[in-house]
């Protein structure tokens, strides 16, 4: 299917980068002003990747995420008051308060949790397919991860069970060039980390991450093998984050010429471009995404402030899920 | 043979059965593990189920500890039950990530909007000349995380109930069998009746000590008793079964009415799980009713040997228990 051609799916991809970026963008902003706290991974720059990937899965369809997992977690379907409300530590966040930025998940639609281990949500992709193939259904399990993930063992021991079991999962490696402050060429001696799924016998491509067209053509043909029941496929997307690792990153492993060369490499204006180019999208209706994503993100803001506090009192909760029997 | 009645099962035998009836109870339950198929398990423990459930159900892995408990949680999290064989507790140190940062935190983290209904059975312990790598007693590691219930059956009887249990429990158990006991039989009910977690099991009823055990140490605590009764000293002997949750309530009871506790672990004493039973005595009104120091009786604080002589040193035997056990009543 063609994006940047067709008016629907045009609108539906701008709308979802730009409610990432426009979220991320408020998450930065209360950050600075002390309003929001803990830490924070902000996947500015790479919004093309969750917005292409998950425009490739079908509801009821799952996905696992990462720290930096906001963008994730709205192009799968979650609702942006809930997650503000998470991150501003509120009663009515997705996890009531106890997960925060870096362990946000929405398991109504499919999002099996973000993940503050690296790799870590890597095997647990694989048994999600695992339940899948043993209930004989047809969902596909999405796993997403950083370039840094690539060499932990989880991410070994998770590909190669999904590969020798043809497990339905799609391995999406988001490789945005730095494991915090570790490069991605000095941390593995592959030029290509897609190249790494030679070695568990599934195919693996590298796309352009900054290209939501791309990122979608190369899941979309994942998810159909995998639904096929032909097994897992790895997909890699580079792209770049705009912002540091964390609040606490000084940038000094990066140059500021590095950074600006993929600012003017924006996935959200080039697709614009593209797409008004192609005359699937006006000036007027990319505006409307724009605003129309700002005001979504405020009203969010706003419901989040409006709700009650996570309570201490009812802390000790969910430690344990009450018995069955 | 009706459901009601009991045999005699090893307790290897009586793990498998546990297996056997929830697999046939519930199709979302599936067993994974390194050699769990054909093999039939590294002691056994799944001996024929392959040929039973099939090879999709009972899945043998690559070896891969951290990919198997993570493909489990996956698993558990979209709505299965799987039950984890690692085959020595000792390899769990593999997969502690996808226990301790993963298994056990989800639900929280996710402020209880899912759940990881898995088993993790391992097991654990010394004896059989492994040495240091394949001989460890592990309990106090996972004891020690909110999140996570700890098992620890000693009996037949309770290898099969704890476990149909731990099947059943939403949140993830981590079942620490002991390899010592595996050819140990006992009579165990042919029903699937449960043993409840969280329920401490008085053993052997005693008026002058209280000695608390866990795992292999139980049947030696019991042999000690006998000795002990000879010498006209009554020890009660109490098995916690189930270290998180943990019932401190029957032990507080036994050592107020009987005033003296030794508490018995083949763990190394220190940061062992002892320490928490020894702190839930002292911190509860037996205090009061205490006649003599809470006293420990553990594993040395060095890793497993492999010399026979020097693996039997380092860990409590019946011997050592009555002789604590002696000094407790005579001194105090």
């Amino acid at each position: 299917m063609d994006l940047t051609g067709n008016a629907s799916l045009a609108r539906e991809t701008l709308r979802t980068m730009w409610t990432i970026r426009r979220f991320e963008e408020a998450v930065d902003d209360l950050f600075a002003r002390g309003l929001m706290h803990g830490t924070m991974h902000l996947s500015i720059g790479q919004e093309a990747v969750p917005a292409g990937a998950c425009l490739a899965l079908a509801d009821g369809d799952y996905i696992t995420s990462t720290h930096r997992g906001h963008g994730h977690c709205i192009a799968k379907g979650a609702r942006l008051d809930a997650m503000m409300a998470e991150l501003l530590a509120k009663e009515t966040g997705y996890c009531r308060g106890r997960g925060g930025s870096m362990h946000i998940a929405d398991v109504a639609t499919g999002n099996l949790g973000a993940n503050g281990i690296v790799a870590g949500g890597v095997p647990i992709a694989s048994g999600a397919g695992l339940a899948v193939k043993l209930r004989g259904g047809q969902q596909v399990v999405l796993s997403f991860f950083g370039d840094g993930a690539v060499n932990e063992g989880a991410w070994h021991e998770g590909v190669n069970l999904a590969a020798i079991w043809d497990l339905p999962v799609v391995f999406v490696c988001e490789n945005n060039h730095y494991g915090m402050s570790m490069s991605a060429k000095r941390a593995a001696k592959v030029d290509r980390l897609g190249d790494r799924a030679a070695a568990y016998g599934i195919p693996g491509v590298t796309v352009d991450g900054n290209d939501p067209q791309e990122v979608f053509d190369a899941v979309s043909a994942a998810v159909a093998r995998a639904r096929a029941g032909d097994g897992p496929s790895l997909v890699e997307a580079m792209t770049y984050r705009w912002k540091g690792h964390s609040k606490s990153d000084k940038n000094l492993y990066r140059t500021r010429e590095e950074i600006e060369s993929w600012r003017e490499r924006d996935p959200i204006v080039r697709f614009e471009r593209a797409a008004i180019t192609a005359g699937a999208l006006s000036e007027e209706d990319a505006a409307e995404c724009r605003d129309e994503a700002r005001d979504r993100v405020r009203a969010a803001i706003r419901t989040a402030n409006a709700a009650p506090d996570a309570s201490a009192a009812s802390l000790t909760d969910a430690v344990y899920a009450g018995s069955q029997s | 043979m009706t459901t009601t009645e009991s045999r005699t099962l090893t307790y290897a035998e009586a793990v498998r059965e546990a297996l056997s009836q929830a697999m046939e109870a519930d199709e979302r339950v599936f067993l994974l593990g390194e050699d769990v198929g054909t093999y039939g398990g590294a002691f056994g423990v799944t001996g024929d189920l392959v040929h039973r459930f099939g090879e999709e159900r009972v899945r043998d892995t690559p070896i891969s500890e951290l990919g198997i408990v993570g493909a489990a949680v996956g698993a558990a999290l979209a709505g299965m039950r799987p039950i984890v064989e690692i085959q020595f507790s000792d390899f769990t140190a593999q997969a502690m990530d996808q226990i301790v940062n993963q298994a056990a935190k989800i639900h929280f983290m996710l402020g209880g909007a899912a759940t990881v209904p898995m088993v993790l059975r391992a097991p654990g312990g010394s004896g059989t000349g492994a040495a240091a790598q394949h001989s460890q007693s592990l309990e106090a590691w996972f004891a020690h995380v909110p999140g996570l219930k700890v098992v620890m059956p000693a009996t037949a009887a309770d290898a099969k109930g704890l476990l149909l249990a731990a099947i059943d429990d939403p949140n993830p158990v981590i079942v620490l069998e002991h390899k010592l006991l595996y050819k140990q039989s006992g009579v165990v009910p042919q029903s699937p009746a449960r043993v409840r977690l969280g329920e401490t099991a008085v053993r052997r009823d005693g008026t002058d000590l209280t000695i608390v055990a866990t795992g292999v140490m139980v049947s030696r605590a019991l042999e000690a008793a006998e000795q002990l009764a000879a010498t006209g000293i009554e020890a009660a002997v109490l098995d916690p079964r189930t270290l998180r949750p943990l019932d401190s309530k029957t032990i507080v009871d036994s050592v107020t009415a009987t005033g003296r506790a030794l508490l018995v672990q083949e763990a190394p004493k220190t940061g062992g799980f002892m320490a928490e039973v020894s702190a839930a005595i002292v911190e509860s009104p037996a205090f009061g009713h205490l006649t003599a120091p809470v006293t420990r009786l553990c594993g040395l604080d060095v890793p497993i040997p492999y010399a026979p002589q020097l693996e039997k040193a380092a860990v409590p035997q019946t011997e050592d228990i009555v002789k604590a056990a002696t000094g407790l009543v005579n001194q105090w």
